[in-house]
């Protein structure tokens, strides 16, 4: 005897625990089996990209503080880098190691978001979550010792950094990373072989690296996937080409591996900020520019850096005037969430919220 | 395997129950705060200012309003205009710091305090009175002469170098005194230990792990004029 | 006149109720006495389920909280102690909705369903000696019929809403709790052929050595069991909120949700009782004619912690693999368990038909043993859901760019 069923259309969002903000997905339910899914975005829609055409250069960075709220020292350093490119600049080497080293360290806090909702969403009442928050709220005091803000921090400015870091800084830094190490530990030691964990990550959701590469996902997804490819690598920007560290790379393409690589990718965070410590000298911190940039009419330029979610883009355009033409955001988590249909269709509902989670979209960023 | 790692989770968790909470209980306690903290009210030095308007052009949301008119007064130095309004409109400022950036006179700063909630939209509007009015607690943000100040009036010091593994910042904003205009800009500093104007000071000798803690060099007019 | 209590009613162990009786039976007739004493055990019962139930929440909050390096509430009175008690307030004081096309009076019903399971399951729990309700004879099977009312009042819940994420939570705590009901039963078996009595006071008495270490195997299928019964994490898929906001309660409100809470946390407290007494040996302890109740709440109290410390660390099964894991290994150990105790009990019990303290001593022995080997088997037999699997590198290549390695 068959049993006939009958689908359910339901709609996870934008007011739902763990759609990660404002998202919403229109899903076809045939009982728990997910058989169509239709995303629907733009709740969170402010036109970032419009509001930079009308500001000047340097203002634009407290925007780039608002697309992904996870990782500001990231997408302050992407946006600094196009603007360094239009202008055909260099920032001193300080600057470069200063932003190396903040960079990682939001990469840090940024991994350990993703990594906490990741196994929140699986389930886990919010402790992973709140050991994850633990450590972030030391990366966030440093954040404010060294600009004044925790999330919205506009530290960088096109041409370096806006100030050296306080004498404060370097010790409080050696004392977060001698701490961190056991905090990191017993996150791994509670979560990296679980086996309630393994079961329901193992195998489920993966992306083979054809269709990754296809949908131009980036970031630890890609990776993830079996691909090697990291723009720190590839194309190196600031200082690190002046650092050693390791790609982690997945074989099974799955939830578990994306949450594998995100655990990996912090250790190796720590490597980079380690050797910039080692490496950095004193020196000046910020090129000797005008407060109101005018890049030459006609040139356009794309800086892009590996962000703590993927490839992120800033391609910008400029006529001469103050404020940039054009400001094309290349955002990954909107780019990763192509894959969408791949990852969800066929799977229950209880995996479809654990595979948006493994993908780590942030919503200010998918919306701009 | 085996529920292992499992037990070796509750093991874990069971490691914490017996740890201090890392989290603050807020009204009773606070969280340190450091001195480069971008505070809410804004810290406004009415002798230094002149009128300029420059952060009012430079703020990305033009929230900050300035009506002046001619004084008559500073005419050989470049006129100094009198401020009739200084409206910084509050609850649009997403404190970025960049007014205090454009500020060519050291006359602005970022405040040091974050508990500026009110009831009305329009009590959340600073005006000149209440900058003129208000005690001062500057922020070290963009002012990086005032991360050598110890306290106390007119001594600014560099700071020592810090032991390894102990913190101790050399300005409290919140907790220390407030401070008059003439101790706070980098030309009254450079004007009051020279005694005259005119003198070109050294420059201090930069500690090595930590590099130079002067400002960015920006080619803006008033590090031209101290010097 | 006076009334006595009939020798053989269900209600004569029970040394409050009869002390009730016959006070109250010297000035009034006997079937007003009899009316009497069960409202003032009923009233007794009822308060100390929902009492507990706050105390629950309170402590859950708490305790959950230096688990994750938090504090938990504690603004309103000492500790936070009062914390339910404005939670309470505030339930009380919101609109109490109800969603737009919903049934009108199951969706009322479901409440009242959720809470007075619990309370019939506690008129058979011995809080000290002497104390139960009804020291009923079947007082097992009592409990397990009784809880089962519960997930009609889910599935109730979840029907009436007229909510997909509702209708989902009630599917699944169907699924589960028909599941998880057999395991639960053939745990429980053991314990009742141990003890040669379905009444929780004999069995409390049966218990030389606690049952859980005579019977590791069903200690840990019942906690198991009961964990999903409740809707406890891991297996609180019912109402996991990450995927199903709250699963069948998501359009309670106001008071109707205080009510689910509190049944949801009294039945926190009243499975931790019913383990305590079956595997803890409930009141007995040092003393125990005067602390039974005191040694009767520090077991519970071990029970409830061991609920939140799971609910802290582990994240949550998928709605099949906790039906495999209740078919499939679960109800495995739970036959293992019966077929060897049964063995056990046939071979060691004497001709008077008690098993003496060195025969519980040999039994745990012997238990401890089988637990180990059936874990490792059973384990064995799921493992591969848990292992790795590895693919073989390939090269991928993309036009325009470079020859990517692909592990």
């Amino acid at each position: 005897m068959t049993i006939r069923t009958e689908p359910m259309t339901v709609n996870v969002g934008p007011q739902h625990p763990s759609t990660h903000g404002v998202f919403r997905v229109r899903i076809t339910f045939d009982g728990e089996d997910i058989v169509e899914v239709e995303p629907v975005f733009g709740y969170l829609h402010r036109g970032t990209e419009k509001l930079a055409e009308e500001r000047n250069y340097v203002q634009v960075v407290t925007l780039t503080d608002r697309l992904d709220y996870t990782s500001s020292m990231i997408n302050n350093q992407a946006y600094c880098l196009a603007v360094e490119k239009l202008l055909g600049v260099e920032p001193p080497p300080r600057a470069r190691y200063l932003r190396t080293l903040t960079a990682e360290l939001q990469r840090i806090a940024s991994h350990l978001i993703a990594v906490g909702f990741f196994v929140q969403e699986l389930g886990a009442f919010g402790t992973p979550l709140m050991y994850g928050f633990r450590s972030r709220e030391r990366i966030l005091e440093l954040f404010e010792m060294l600009c004044g803000a925790r999330i919205t921090v506009s530290y960088m400015r096109p041409g370096g950094v806006f100030a050296d870091a306080p004498r404060d800084f370097w010790p409080a830094l050696n004392r977060f990373l001698e701490d961190f190490e056991d905090e990191f530990a017993e996150m791994e030691q509670l979560l990296l072989e679980n086996e309630i964990l393994m079961i329901r990550t193992r195998g489920v959701s993966p992306i083979p690296p054809e269709v990754a590469i296809n949908n131009s996902v980036s970031g630890p997804v890609l990776r993830a996937s079996g691909v090697n490819w990291d723009w720190r690598k590839q194309e190196p920007y600031d200082a690190y080409d002046q650092v050693e560290f390791d790609v982690p790379i997945g074989s099974n393409w799955d939830n578990y591996d994306r949450f594998w690589v995100r655990i990996q990718e912090v250790h190796q965070s720590i490597r980079i900020i380690k050797q910039c410590i080692a490496q950095i000298e004193p020196g000046p911190v910020r090129l000797d520019l005008p407060l109101v940039l005018r890049p030459e009419a006609g040139r356009e330029a794309y800086g892009r850096v590996e962000a703590s979610k993927g490839e992120l883009g800033f391609y910008l355009v400029s006529d001469g005037g103050i404020s940039p033409y054009r400001c094309k955001i290349r955002s990954p988590s909107l780019i990763n969430l192509t894959v969408i249909e791949h990852l969800l269709v066929g799977w229950k509902l209880a995996d479809m919220i654990v595979s948006l989670g493994s993908i780590d979209i942030n919503m200010g960023e998918v919306d701009r | 395997m085996y529920g292992l790692a499992m037990v070796k989770g509750l093991m874990v968790t069971l490691k914490n129950l017996t740890r201090k909470p890392f989290t603050i209980q807020y009204p009773e306690e606070r969280a340190k705060q450091h001195p480069r903290f971008r505070g809410e009210e804004f810290v406004w030095y009415e002798e230094r200012c002149t009128g300029c308007a420059s952060c009012a052009k430079y703020c990305p949301l033009g929230i900050i309003k300035i009506e002046t008119s001619p004084s008559g007064s500073m005419i050989p130095q470049g006129e100094k205009y009198r401020l009739e309004v200084f409206d910084i409109e509050l609850q649009r400022c997403m404190f970025c710091g960049l007014c205090v950036e454009a500020c060519p006179y050291d006359a602005l700063f970022m405040g040091s305090g974050f508990e500026q909630g009110q009831y009305s939209r329009k009590n959340m509007v600073i005006t000149i009175d209440q900058l003129r009015n208000a005690e001062k607690h500057p922020s070290t943000w963009f002012r990086p002469q005032l991360e050598g100040y110890e306290g106390g009036t007119d001594s600014f010091r560099r700071t020592p170098t810090i032991a390894q593994g102990e913190s101790r910042f050399s300005y409290d904003p919140r907790g220390g005194p407030p401070l008059g205009w003439r101790e706070v800009g980098r030309e009254s500093w450079r004007w009051h230990q020279s005694e005259k104007a005119g003198m070109r000071l050294e420059q201090d000798e930069a500690v090595p792990d930590t590099g130079s803690d002067e400002p960015p060099q920006s080619g803006r007019g008033s590090d031209a004029a101290a010097d | 006149m006076s009334c006595q209590l009939a020798s053989d009613s269900i209600l004569y162990a029970n040394g409050i109720y009869r002390l009730v009786y016959e006070i109250v039976g010297v000035v009034l007739p006997c079937w007003v006495a009899y009316a009497i004493a069960g409202l003032v055990f009923a009233f007794i019962l009822v308060n100390a389920v929902l009492l507990g139930a706050a105390v629950i929440t309170w402590g859950e909050r708490r305790v959950l909280g230096r688990f994750q390096n938090r504090v938990g509430p504690n603004r309103w009175g000492p500790f936070g102690l009062f914390q339910p008690v404005a939670d309470l307030v505030k339930l009380l004081t919101k609109e109490d909705l109800r969603p737009e096309g919903s049934d009108r009076v199951v969706f009322s019903l479901v409440p009242v369903l959720m809470v007075a399971p619990l309370i019939l399951m506690t008129a058979v729990v011995p809080f000290a000696r002497n104390t139960a309700l009804a020291s009923l004879n079947v007082g097992v099977l009592f409990i397990l019929a009784v809880s089962s009312i519960t997930s009609v009042a889910i599935f109730m819940a979840g029907w009436s809403s007229n909510n997909r994420y509702a209708m989902f939570g009630a599917a699944r705590a169907v699924a589960v709790l028909i599941s998880y009901e057999i395991p639960v039963v053939l745990s429980l078996l053991g314990v009742v052929m141990v003890a040669a009595s379905m009444s929780l006071g004999t069995i409390v008495e049966a218990q030389a050595l606690p049952f859980f270490l005579v019977q590791p195997l069903a200690f840990l299928v019942f906690m198991a069991g009961m964990s999903a019964e409740l809707n406890r994490s891991p297996f609180d898929v019912a109402e996991a909120e990450s995927e199903i906001i709250a699963g069948y309660h998501t359009e309670y409100s106001g008071v109707r949700f205080a009510l689910i809470q509190a049944a949801e946390f009294g039945g926190v407290g009243v499975v931790a009782a019913i383990a305590a007494t079956l595997f803890l040996g409930g009141w007995s302890g040092p003393w125990s004619e005067y602390l039974g109740w005191l040694w009767f709440l520090i077991k519970t109290g071990i029970i409830v912690f061991l609920f939140i410390w799971f609910r802290a660390t582990y994240p949550r099964l998928r709605i099949d693999q906790i039906m495999a894991f209740s078919w499939k290994f679960l109800l495995p150990l739970a036959m293992v368990n019966l077929v060897v105790v049964t063995l056990e009990v046939f071979l060691l019990r004497g001709d008077d038909g008690v098993l003496t303290h060195t025969d519980l001593a040999i039994m745990a022995a012997i238990n401890l043993a089988v637990t180990v080997i059936a874990i490792a088997v059973f384990g064995n037999l799921i493992k591969d859901r848990v292992t790795f699997r590895t693919r073989q590198p390939q090269q991928v290549v993309v036009p325009g760019v470079s020859t990517i390695e692909v592990s």
